[in-house]
């Protein structure tokens, strides 16, 4: 019985469009799909939409963590009665562009439309079309999951009129077009300001601290502008599109939701764009200011040279320079530098699996230092790694490391 | 009554070295592989972690990553007319278990066999005579050369990255290289590891007393490597805790390290690990196999379909799995007649430990990896005139020396007290400056008549099948050989200066109780003669043309070496025929 | 939450499942956060396993197969006896693993131990007798009430065989005991023994290390670096270098 509507509805949709192909695109044509298709893959669509491992892509139900509560994305695939088969062309523009709901109702940020409104609507019309060609699921989601008062969508009025900024992307003239494609797309789909841009308390970026890092999801998303010592300064070119192509480079390695983003989203880029986003990336200015050095006799530097020499340099080296493209080297990381250490307390106390590519299947792990390390030893250890080899940076404080273990204690990931 | 799964191509038994490189080959062929593996996952970061694998107590004295004897064990005797009783705790030999199998346990000793070894009975006939050879002695030829292989040990040696100093470069001999060896095609992917200071003091004395002495070839990498699919390892770092523990840092060779990671991303293939097969089915007319019957953790049967059956679960079950699924004839010494079970083999070693005077001598004999060593080769095989010994075979004989783990390592010399104050003090004395090589002699096994498995009588495993029986003692050929080759052995650390040497020979009656090595070969040996093999020179079984079985079971008798790289070689030369000759048309590769 | 104990939960561990309902379906190398096993450090205090007056005479053996001396303390300082009794007490005692099928049948020395008695129980057995065979010869008296000259006499005469133990080859059993002490003395600390790393102090090993890249070619130099253990070393704590 469901079954003959949903075609019906499928082939209403196919009608519609066919009619329309001189001088508009046609959601049928191939190129248009594909392109559809490699922009999916640039605005990482499946990471919100796709349940890992479900088998069913873009049938949402995931749950998107935020600071004001959890938000289930939903069912974007072409099901007439849970998906988005029904939806108009303009809808679903307006959605993806200007975050404006089927009903009129406004989107929550959750989903980067302050971010894809620099697509233009050939863009998001060619999303459409490729959308409309995976397999419909039925899966209705409840996405209405946030406690009050954030759950009253008229408020967010006010965010959009703090924080979105409305408009296609424009290329800045005095830039080259490498450039300019790596504005687009980091600015744009990628929307890697998402991790990495420090949020005000409503959940906006700081734009002032564009990409510099912050705190999400029990993880620090690091700088990831050119900055010397807490960004991509040292890195090539080469060295970006190594990390964002097989998720490892001569420096360290992809895991976690990072991991995540680089298998299914930047690991699909062409060469090109991944060499414009580390142009972009590495034009953007640093800020940071070194902290002093703390001295080698300091009783943290000392507890943590001895727990280093004994167990970190197994694999991290004697000199924390790591084996090439294996294991991270830390002497180099600038995340390690990073002001916010949770994702260093993170990797010691929990361990790690870094992300498996095709160019790079190894996927060599760290192991779990929860147990056998306290909190003050942990502290120590990324204290010393923190101001050694040519590195400066806070000292890391049992407090921090303490937090970070009850933080963590129930994630699954 | 067994449930029945989806039909694969292939299922693998093991999921161990050998399984590991016939999945990966076979998938690469676009073949849907099932790989069933007994024991459970194991995986670098999680099982071999920094944070606890150091430790003596657990894997090398308690020896957790081995396998249970309650979950499989044999029973054993010397001579035939013994009653064969279980071996309740693992002692001469310790068969692994888990994903990556020995391979994950083992030192990484990667040694070539010559190519006198694989034709022994030719050479050794026309060189000394039949009679010069023991009655019962059961050699045979293999049935392949090393011409035939050398490129398969070249593949295998740069899976793992082996570190070494070439010997024998296409026919010119090469300065600090084994003179002894077969010619290479290349040099070895990585450089020979650096050696610790009693290592090159060996080197020293070797030398000295006219040898030829060189680096062991190491499956511990000396530099960070990227093998041909793509995996990275790491260099070793001498930690000390190498044979019986997994690698923490990515850089002893295991299929963990080399292959795994690769083939576990590929669609067409599976691995159930936990999984025990029961047995090999075959069809009515016991000439094609159909599957396998395995069980899992929860005790259910379940049945795998195959076309093509791999067995590949470690030499000796291999052996035991033929038997319990009636495949060939099991092998009765009494009527010489049969083949499973028959030329079984074991390895003659033994050592010398040296006492070194500390005021002069500080070894650091912690610093150490499983496959480090300086070797000498002038007394393996037929490398020497065996004529006025009256013995044949041979071994290589090095200090290598994996480390100084306390429990084993705190040596006295013979005649002192092995308990009390002075036990304590010369243990103190002399624990840095003693020279404990493990096997530093590493003698070769031949085959006889009456050393062999079958079936016990008697006892059962878990699921009341018969355990395998063990007959195996030493003969006087290796007993001579061992104690030629400790006596040149001793002479090497006496020159090194030592003050007190304790040489411990290799005596009969064949000792089950203390570890030699895990080098255990044979029962389902290659060949070219179905009456005196199991399997042809393809690994391909006589009786059941779609199942091979790789492993050290197809050894006809055990050269002076390492197994390993010839196992890993013999696989990836039975891959190579599966994939160029019995996929376009599968059945018998060779008459017989 | 320990990795074994996730897969005890599942039958087996499906790498790529073949069913359609197959439990687990991974196309990439599993991993879940705080993975691997390690081990649990003994815990202080009451015996778990001998009885007060076992756990006295094993102490009394300890000081007498490692004799304290004014550099290293002896095995019961060393905490040998401590190590017995937990490994007694865990399944090294019950003989976990280990083939316990019958038929039992007395064998060659060298086809190993073929006994149903696991090491718990024979120490049981063993500790009775020797007492028993203490007070016979010292007129009632334990063996740890012993002045150390008669302990170390008594063990001779064991060893040699001139004394003789109701029911238990008293010389076979003091070489296994032996064994025990030394290891219990040289394994890591986490175990019982080696308490403080005493053992490891004394011959100069460096413990539970990993990297030695920077040592290899350095020869016939002491390393200088004190021993650590799988728990670490006093170093590792920020207070100890104040």
């Amino acid at each position: 019985m469901a079954r003959f509507p949903h075609r019906i509805a499928a082939l209403a949709v196919l009608s519609c469009s066919t009619s329309v192909w001189a001088g508009a695109s046609d959601p049928q044509e191939f190129t248009q799909i594909e392109r559809g298709r490699y922009l999916s893959i640039l605005s990482d669509c499946t990471s919100c939409h796709t349940v890992p491992d479900s088998g069913q892509p873009f049938a949402g139900g995931r749950a998107i963590e935020t600071p004001f509560g959890n938000i289930v994305a939903p069912n974007i695939t072409p099901d007439p009665e849970t998906g988005i088969a029904a939806w108009s062309d303009e809808q679903f523009d307006a959605a993806v562009r200007h975050g404006v709901g089927r009903d009129g109702s406004k989107l929550y940020p959750a989903m980067p439309y302050n971010t894809y409104t620099k697509m233009s609507r050939d863009d998001v019309l060619a999303i459409r079309a490729y959308l409309n060609t995976v397999t419909p699921v039925r899966n209705a989601v409840i996405v209405n999951t946030l406690p009050f008062p954030f759950n009253i969508r008229a408020s967010l009025g006010v965010w959009n009129t703090l924080y979105f900024k409305d408009g296609e992307y424009q290329p800045n003239p005095a830039q080259s077009t490498e450039w300019n494609r790596g504005a687009f797309l980091v600015d744009g789909p990628a929307h890697c300001g998402a991790c990495h841009t420090p949020k005000t308390a409503l959940g906006g970026d700081k734009a002032d601290r564009y990409l510099q890092g912050t705190y999400l999801q029990g993880w620090s998303a690091p700088d990831i502008t050119g900055d010397a010592r807490l960004g991509l300064g040292h890195w090539s070119n080469e060295d970006v599109v190594a990390y964002l192509k097989s998720g490892h480079n001569r420096v360290t390695a992809a895991t976690g939701p990072m991991g995540e983003v680089v298998a299914l989203s930047t690991a699909k880029m062409t060469d090109r764009d991944l060499v414009a986003i580390a142009t972009y990336l590495k034009s953007l200015p640093g800020r940071s200011q070194s902290p002093s050095v703390l001295p080698a006799d300091d009783p943290a530097m000392v507890a943590g040279a001895a727990i280093y020499r004994d167990q970190c340099s197994a694999c991290h080296g004697l000199e924390g320079r790591g084996v090439n493209e294996l294991f991270p080297s830390i002497s180099d990381s600038s995340m390690v530098r990073s002001d916010d250490p949770t994702t260093s307390i993170r990797l010691v106390l929990r361990g790690a699996r870094s992300v498996q590519t095709r160019s790079q299947e190894t996927g060599p792990g760290m192991p779990s230092y929860g147990k056998q390390l306290n909190d003050a030893e942990v502290a120590a250890v990324l204290t010393y790694v923190r101001n050694s080899w040519g590195s400066a940076a806070t000292s890391v404080t049992p407090m921090e490391v303490s937090k970070v273990r009850s933080d963590t204690a129930l994630r699954p990931d | 009554m067994a449930k029945r799964l989806p039909k694969k191509d292939v299922v693998i038994i093991g999921l161990g070295w050998t399984g590991s490189i016939m999945a990966n080959e076979l998938t690469d062929e676009g073949l849907e592989v099932m790989a069933i593996e007994r024991g459970p996952w194991r995986d670098s970061p999680t099982d071999f972690s920094p944070t606890y694998m150091q430790d003596e107590l657990r894997y090398r004295i308690r020896h957790e990553l081995f396998a249970r004897p309650e979950q499989m064990t044999f029973t054993f005797r010397n001579k035939m007319d013994q009653t064969a009783l279980p071996i309740r705790s693992w002692g001469a030999f310790m068969p692994p278990n888990g994903v990556g199998g020995g391979g994950v346990h083992w030192n990484g000793e990667m040694w070539r066999f010559l190519p006198s070894d694989f034709v022994l009975k030719t050479h050794l006939t026309q060189r000394y005579g039949t009679s010069f050879l023991p009655e019962d002695m059961t050699i045979q030829d293999w049935g392949i050369t090393y011409d035939e292989l050398e490129p398969f040990y070249d593949r295998f040696e740069y899976t793992c990255g082996t570190s070494g100093t070439a010997g024998n470069l296409r026919g010119q001999i090469m300065e600090g290289g084994n003179p002894f060896e077969g010619p290479r095609s290349r040099p070895y992917p990585t450089p020979a590891q650096p050696q610790p200071f009693s290592h090159t003091l060996f080197a020293k004395a070797a030398r000295e007393l006219g040898y030829k002495p060189f680096p062991q070839p190491s499956g511990n990498l000396s530099t960070a490597y990227t093998n041909p699919l793509g995996m990275k390892m790491g260099p070793c770092t001498y930690c000390g805790f190498c044979e019986w523990f997994g690698c923490a840092n990515y850089s002893k060779a295991s299929p963990q390290t080399t292959i795994l990671p690769h083939l576990i991303r590929k669609d067409n293939f599976s691995a159930r690990a936990n999984s025990e097969v029961l047995r090999i089915e075959v069809d009515k007319t016991g000439k094609r196999a159909t599957g396998v019957v395995f069980v899992d953790a929860s005790g259910e049967e379940w049945e795998q379909p195959a076309d093509l059956v791999i067995l590949s679960a470690f030499s000796i079950f291999n052996v035991q799995l033929l038997l319990h699924s009636k495949i060939g004839k099991p092998y009765d010494p009494v009527a010489n007649v049969g083949t499973v079970g028959r030329n079984y083999s074991h390895q003659t070693v033994s050592s010398v430990n040296g006492f070194f005077d500390p005021k002069k001598y500080n070894f650091n004999p912690f610093i150490g990896s499983g496959s480090i060593g300086m070797c000498v080769d002038e007394f393996n095989g037929d490398n020497f005139d065996h004529g006025p010994h009256g013995f044949v075979g041979g071994g290589y004989i090095g200090q290598v020396q994996t480390g100084a783990r306390p429990i084993e390592s705190t040596l006295v010399p013979p005649g002192t007290p092995s308990w009390g104050a002075e036990w304590k003090q010369t243990v103190k004395h002399y624990y840095l400056s003693t020279v404990k090589p493990g096997t530093g002699v590493h003698g070769g096994f031949y085959s006889y008549r009456d050393i062999y498995l079958d079936l016990d009588p008697t006892y059962k495993d878990r699921f009341g099948r018969s355990l395998m029986r063990i007959t195996m003692d030493l003969k006087p050929n290796e007993i001579k050989q061992n104690k030629f080759l400790t006596d040149k052995f001793a002479e090497i650390i006496k020159t090194m200066g030592a003050e007190k040497i304790a040489p411990a020979y290799r005596t009969a009656p064949y000792d089950i109780t203390t570890y030699q090595t895990t080098h255990i070969n044979g029962g389902a040996v290659m060949g070219t003669d179905p009456n005196t093999s199991v399997v042809n020179r393809y690994l391909q079984s006589w009786d059941v043309s779609n199942l091979f079985v790789l492993g050290a079971s197809a050894f006809p008798q055990n050269p002076g070496y390492n197994p390993t790289l010839t196992v890993g070689a013999l696989a990836y030369w039975a891959a190579d025929a599966i994939r160029t000759k019995y996929l376009q048309s599968p059945g018998r590769l060779v008459d017989g | 939450m320990h990795r074994r104990a996730v897969l005890a939960g599942a039958a087996y561990l499906i790498f790529r499942g073949s069913r359609a309902h197959a439990t687990t379906i991974l196309d990439h190398l599993p991993w879940t956060p705080n993975a691997g096993n390690p081990p649990d450090p003994v815990t202080l205090g009451p015996w778990v396993y001998f009885t007060s007056d076992e756990g006295r005479t094993i102490e009394a053996l300890a000081d007498q197969i490692i004799p304290p001396d004014p550099e290293t303390p002896g095995g019961k300082d060393a905490g040998c006896a401590v190590y017995l009794d937990r490994q007694l007490a865990g399944p090294y005692g019950r003989q976990e693993g280990l083939y316990v099928r019958p038929p039992f049948m007395k064998g060659m020395k060298n086809q190993g131990h073929q006994s149903e008695k696991g090491p718990a129980q024979e120490y049981r057995e063993f500790l009775a007798a020797f007492d028993k065979a203490s007070k016979l010869q010292f007129g009632g008296k334990p063996f740890f009430e012993l002045q150390t000259e008669d302990q170390h006499r008594f063990l001779k005469d064991i060893e040699g065989e001139k004394v003789k133990l109701d029911g238990v080859d008293g010389k076979a059993f003091f070489a296994q005991i032996v064994k025990d002490m030394q290891m219990g003395f040289f394994a890591d600390p986490l175990y019982g023994g080696n308490r403080d790393m005493v053992a490891w102090k004394m011959i100069g090993f460096p413990g539970a290390r990993y990297n030695y890249l920077d040592w290899v070619g350095r020869h016939n130099e002491k390393f200088p670096l004190p021993p650590v253990g799988l728990t670490g070393r006093a170093e590792w704590n920020t207070r100890a270098q104040r």
